[in-house]
């Protein structure tokens, strides 16, 4: 029985993947400004709402206003969404009904050229994202400049992450229908375990300790200080935590997509 | 440069434990045209994707372009164009930019894509549609521009999955037209198809597939000659046991499928004098073709 090897699956080179991420450019740019409107609006909603409402009631959390908490908070969890539904919907979309892939194989581009540049164009939507939500909480004097600067990388790793895991969700999903329950059962949870709209010390000590093994609260423990301008403690831990997040589930979906697309 | 372009050797594959290509071999020459003839459900798209190393075969052994597939199939897409069973175009995007961003998949600078797009446009007929979106674009234009963009990277060797399903005869003609200026070129083709028509226009050799077997190989003449070798009548209507009485002593081969009875037969005036005057037949004559070989063959005719 004659197998196709994982290696020969992988990324052939450094600079393939920017076809794919070029490719996907071009199709979004088309789309430019709906695209960033729809992007930004709901997590601006959720700030500006939960920070204002919100905030009146719980007065100050963690030494600072209510809404400069939650900013860290929103930015992170945009870069999750915005990376993940990209990748769990547009890309399958890529993998599957628009035959986009196919046409991709046929060139002498291999399955992990093809995965990194979806990748890399879901975290490059994050970061844009993040981006966004950050110069205008800026602008509204809720970040703390220039220090929320060094979120931008922390936000860019944040999409890489949920790319590279929303990637293990479409190389296993059947069909659209199965998303909802990454969506409603993963990502949802992880909002509020993970710190991003209180503070994780309000939860019990055992979902203290699932929190810190799940991705989003090392993206917020990287995010959230530099919005506020404070110092972040154990920044290697969170970077290397969001590092093996991204790199293993990023390996895992090119050997469970090559199982499903080349047999 | 080698003058195999294809070598397939005994090769296997199996889904789900059932057999889809059974110890197929054939040799694709360089610069000719070999067609991959048969029904659906033959192996035929199979044969192609395990020769796009898309699909590792069970057993035997494939080389493309001097490459072993799948290991090296990477190196040897680099010189292959693939026109696909189904059109995967970019529908958002207009005529230049699907040339462009697949003109990148093969690591083409942008200089060297804008270079090559005038004469692809011209090939394809579709100069004046650059800046039109794939959506605008009728059937058989969006089936030359597939053809376009598996030019771009100037691959030796083409491969097509049925480059002409679904397309009206005009648009068909003009693709079969277009086929042979690249055969002229010296490009070598692969083509998959169940039109028995297209298959002896354009190829120089074929190989007949039936449930994953090779079931003959050879020029289309050199096949029609040595399964046929002779015209054949078409005869429908009327009742086909009676007819098949009258002509038999002067038959030297009969086949029904269906309804219709087809008579081969060295000297047809004679067939025909056998049923003249009987009520509801209608007649006809006609040289033997490869849906005559494939009837032969397989005793049934090529299902689509």
């Amino acid at each position: 029985m004659m197998r196709m090897t994982y290696g020969a699956a992988m990324p052939a080179n450094a600079r393939n993947w920017l076809a794919v991420w070029r490719r996907n450019y071009l199709a979004w740019r088309k789309v430019a400004l709906a695209s960033l409107l729809g992007n930004l609006a709901d997590p601006m909603t959720n700030l500006l709402g939960l920070g204002f409402g919100l905030g009146l009631i719980v007065g100050r959390v963690n030494g600072t206003s209510y809404i400069d908490f939650l900013v860290g908070g929103m930015v992170a969890t945009s870069a999750m969404t915005s990376a993940s539904f990209e990748t769990i919907y547009a890309t399958f979309a890529r993998m599957h009904t628009q035959r986009t892939w196919e046409a991709m194989l046929c060139t002498q581009l291999t399955l992990g050229d093809i995965l990194l540049g979806e990748v890399a164009w879901a975290a490059s939507k994050a970061l844009l994202a993040g981006t966004g939500i950050t110069i205008v909480a800026a602008g509204l004097g809720y970040a703390a400049w220039p220090s929320m600067l060094y979120a931008l990388p922390a936000i860019a790793l944040t999409g890489f992450v949920f790319a590279s895991l929303a990637m293990v969700i479409v190389s296993l999903a059947p069909s659209y229908d199965y998303f909802v329950f990454y969506q409603t059962l993963v990502l949802t949870p992880m909002v509020f375990l993970c710190g991003a709209v209180f503070p994780i010390t309000q939860l019990p000590a055992a979902f203290q300790l699932v929190a810190a093994l799940l991705p989003l609260e090392h993206s917020i423990e990287l995010i959230r200080p530099a919005m506020l301008g404070r110092p972040v403690g154990s920044v290697g831990t969170h970077i290397g935590a969001l590092c093996i997040y991204a790199v293993v589930p990023f390996l895992l979906s090119v050997a469970l997509l090559l199982r499903r697309l080349m047999r | 440069m080698s003058s195999v372009a294809i070598d397939l050797a005994a090769v296997n594959k199996s889904y789900r434990g059932k057999v889809v290509v059974n110890g197929v071999t054939f040799t694709v020459a360089a610069g000719e045209c070999f067609g991959l003839l048969g029904p659906n459900g033959a192996g035929k798209s199979t044969i192609v994707r395990m020769i796009l190393g898309m699909v590792p075969p069970d057993a035997g052994k494939i080389t493309v372009l001097g490459k072993q597939v799948p290991a090296h199939a990477r190196l040897a897409r680099a010189g292959v164009g693939v026109v696909p069973q189904f059109d995967n175009l970019e529908n958002e995007f207009t005529v230049r930019e699907n040339l462009l961003v697949f003109g990148r998949y093969f690591s083409m600078s942008a200089r060297e894509i804008e270079a090559v797009i005038p004469s692809l446009l011209e090939f394809a007929r579709l100069g004046s549609k650059a800046d039109a979106r794939v959506a605008e674009l009728s059937g058989g234009m969006k089936r030359r521009l597939v053809l376009a963009r598996a030019l771009i990277n100037d691959p030796q060797l083409l491969v097509m999955d049925e480059p002409t399903t679904g397309l009206d005869p005009h648009a068909r003609h003009l693709i079969w037209e277009r086929l042979r200026s690249l055969l002229a070129r010296g490009k070598t083709i692969l083509l998959t198809t169940h039109f028995m028509e297209e298959a002896e226009r354009l190829c120089d050799r074929l190989c007949v597939l039936e449930e994953g077997r090779k079931i003959a190989e050879g020029e289309p003449h050199t096949l029609i000659n040595e399964q046929i070798g002779c015209d054949v009548m078409e005869i429908y209507g009327g009742n086909p046991h009676e007819s098949i009485e009258l002509i038999r002593p002067y038959a030297q081969r009969i086949e029904q499928s269906g309804e219709t009875i087809f008579c081969y037969a060295p000297d047809l005036d004679q067939v025909r004098k056998q049923l003249r005057g009987r009520a509801g037949l209608r007649l006809l004559e006609r040289p033997a073709n490869l849906e005559d070989v494939f009837l032969r063959l397989t005793g049934r005719e090529i299902e689509i």
